[in-house]
């Protein structure tokens, strides 16, 4: 398995407190790694630690191969893993086409005037918000807010997608079509990382998941295997049902 | 990237505005020439204030700093140099100075980018007046055959290329970027942008600006000093200025520069102690009426007839 993605040792500490603790993974090319855990088990944290947003307290970050544990957000997103956010943040004072096209100008890919904007009504169309680029931020729906946001981390061509809780907070119909956005992206052979709580995205549409509790890896494998884990089930439903 | 008819438009009418503001000292009577003058200044400082605090929302009040910085330039240097190396050393030693102020305080945020900036001109104020205690000079004289046509005329040709910079910047990659900053830094930061060399980048233009305009203006004065070069007042009537405005448009410091200098000019006239309150009043007028400045207002009436049908 040549890793994309690797976690070494990886540590998070808040003053006394340990928030990600010593977390080991590997994220193989066109591989959807599922990020689970109950809340407050340092999934979102990791991400920050990924993306840059957080510093690294200890350990190690490799995006094939090269460290880039200490570089800032702006490097790592160049070097090509671009997230969303948990609570969805769109440009407010610009159209949809602008807010996908800064993820095309400034992403992994960089690219400038025509060539941005193609890009980017291309992404809306695979996202499914073609003839919405004249939209403004304040008029679309919940869902497509987190499609647009989608589309902008696309548009940068990453090599790793991070998606921070993307499917929470959608209605039944919603998530119906939110799972099949983000099955086609998997079916395009794109690396990604979800944390996620809804337990029918992990089944149908991670490869592999790591279960995390109180900031440390407890469980690792495909998600039939760690759903059936004793430890997990402990971890999420405490010990009477284990 | 090829220019629109729309662009074609603008310059032209651009520089047919530039034409017309260049005949006025042949029309005009010395009093005229002298607000116009002034009109001029404050339109180049509120103008390039306005590019970088527009779009990032960082409120200077460096502009002193930069403008006395740039009149001890020609006070000093027109001693040994001819004047026309003046204003680009004066341009170069501005940007030198806000890459410097840029580089300590853009990564702070708010008030507290404020506050140095307001403390950055008292300082050069202070070490200048230390250097004169030490040295035994009192303030410095300038004189030139320099009139104030000539200085006039300067500051249109810098307002012309602040005006081709901030439209060449509108339309660059770091222009988008600041934008995006502007909105969400956090967004821009995980989007790719590199956003401490955009701001600073971008702080470089006031700062050279402010320097160069107070390089011109020093012969105006005659006989400088600190107290003058670095009064702090300049830097609060350049944030008036281009708030009444509006920093949402190129041209929305310009039209807040123009009813303020006539209004400042009529107050010193009749009241002059009162021209601190015009300050206040215009700040509270901002801050309650116009938030976004005239330009804002314009947007909002073209937007309240176009839904009656009337555009």
């Amino acid at each position: 398995m040549s890793a994309v993605l690797s976690l070494r040792g990886v540590t998070k500490r808040f003053g006394g407190l340990v928030a990600v603790n010593a977390m080991d993974f590997d994220v193989a090319e066109h591989e959807v790694l599922g990020l689970i855990g109950p809340n407050g088990s340092g999934k979102s944290t990791t991400l920050n630690l990924i993306s840059g947003a957080l510093p690294v307290t200890t350990g190690a970050i490799a995006l094939r191969g090269s460290p880039i544990t200490q570089l800032p957000a702006q490097d790592i997103a160049r070097r090509g893993i671009a997230r969303t956010f948990q609570l969805v943040r769109l440009l407010p004072s610009m159209n949809v086409l602008e807010n996908v096209m800064a993820g095309a100008v400034f992403g992994h890919r960089r690219r400038w005037g025509h060539e941005a904007e193609a890009v980017a009504q291309a992404m809306l169309e695979k996202v499914g918000m073609a003839g919405r680029g004249h939209m403004a931020v304040g008029q679309l729906t919940y869902i497509d807010t987190k499609r647009g946001e989608l589309a902008r981390v696309l548009a940068g061509e990453p090599r790793v997608v991070l998606l921070d809780e993307w499917l929470a907070g959608l209605n039944p119909t919603e998530l119906e079509e939110g799972l099949a956005l983000i099955r086609a992206l998997r079916d395009e052979g794109r690396t990604i990382i979800l944390v996620e709580h809804v337990m029918d995205a992990i089944r149908s549409l991670c490869d592999r998941c790591v279960v995390m509790a109180s900031g440390s890896k407890i469980a690792e494998g495909t998600p039939a295997e760690v759903l059936a884990d004793p430890e997990v089930i402990r971890a999420y439903l405490g010990d009477d049902d284990a | 990237m090829r220019l629109t008819s729309n662009d074609w438009r603008n310059l032209t009418l651009a520089a047919l505005g530039l034409a017309i503001a260049a005949c006025l000292p042949w029309l005009l009577g010395n009093y005229a020439l002298t607000i116009g003058v002034t009109i001029a200044m404050y339109t180049v400082l509120a103008t390039s204030w306005a590019l970088f605090s527009g779009p990032t929302h960082y409120i200077s009040l460096a502009t002193a700093a930069f403008f006395g910085v740039g009149t001890y330039v020609t006070g000093i240097g027109i001693q040994h140099l001819p004047y026309w190396t003046l204003l680009p050393l004066a341009g170069v030693i501005g940007a030198v100075l806000a890459a410097l102020v840029g580089l300590a305080t853009l990564r702070l945020s708010g008030v507290y980018f404020v506050i140095f900036t307001l403390g950055l001109a008292e300082f050069i104020r202070q070490v200048i007046t230390w250097g004169q205690n030490v040295s035994g000079t009192k303030g410095i004289y300038v004189l030139t055959s320099i009139t104030e046509a000539h200085i006039y005329w300067q500051l249109l040709g810098l307002a012309a290329l602040v005006y081709l910079l901030g439209w060449a910047i509108g339309r660059s990659r770091l222009g988008f970027a600041l934008r995006i900053i502007g909105d969400d830094e956090q967004v821009a930061r995980h989007s790719g942008i590199h956003t401490a060399r955009a701001k600073i980048l971008l702080f470089l233009v006031p700062g050279s600006v402010a320097a160069i305009t107070g390089a011109i203006l020093a012969p105006r004065y005659v006989y400088i000093e600190p107290s003058l070069a670095f009064a702090p007042m300049l830097s609060f009537q350049v944030v008036i200025m281009a708030l009444l405005g509006g920093t949402g448009r190129l041209w929305g410091p310009l039209v807040g520069v123009i009813p303020f200098t006539f209004l400042w000019e009529a107050i010193s006239i009749t009241v002059p102690n009162q021209t601190t309150l015009l300050l206040g009043v215009s700040f509270l007028i901002i801050v309650y009426l116009l938030p976004k400045g005239f330009v804002g207002l314009f947007g909002a009436i073209r937007r309240r007839m176009g839904s009656e049908g009337l555009v």
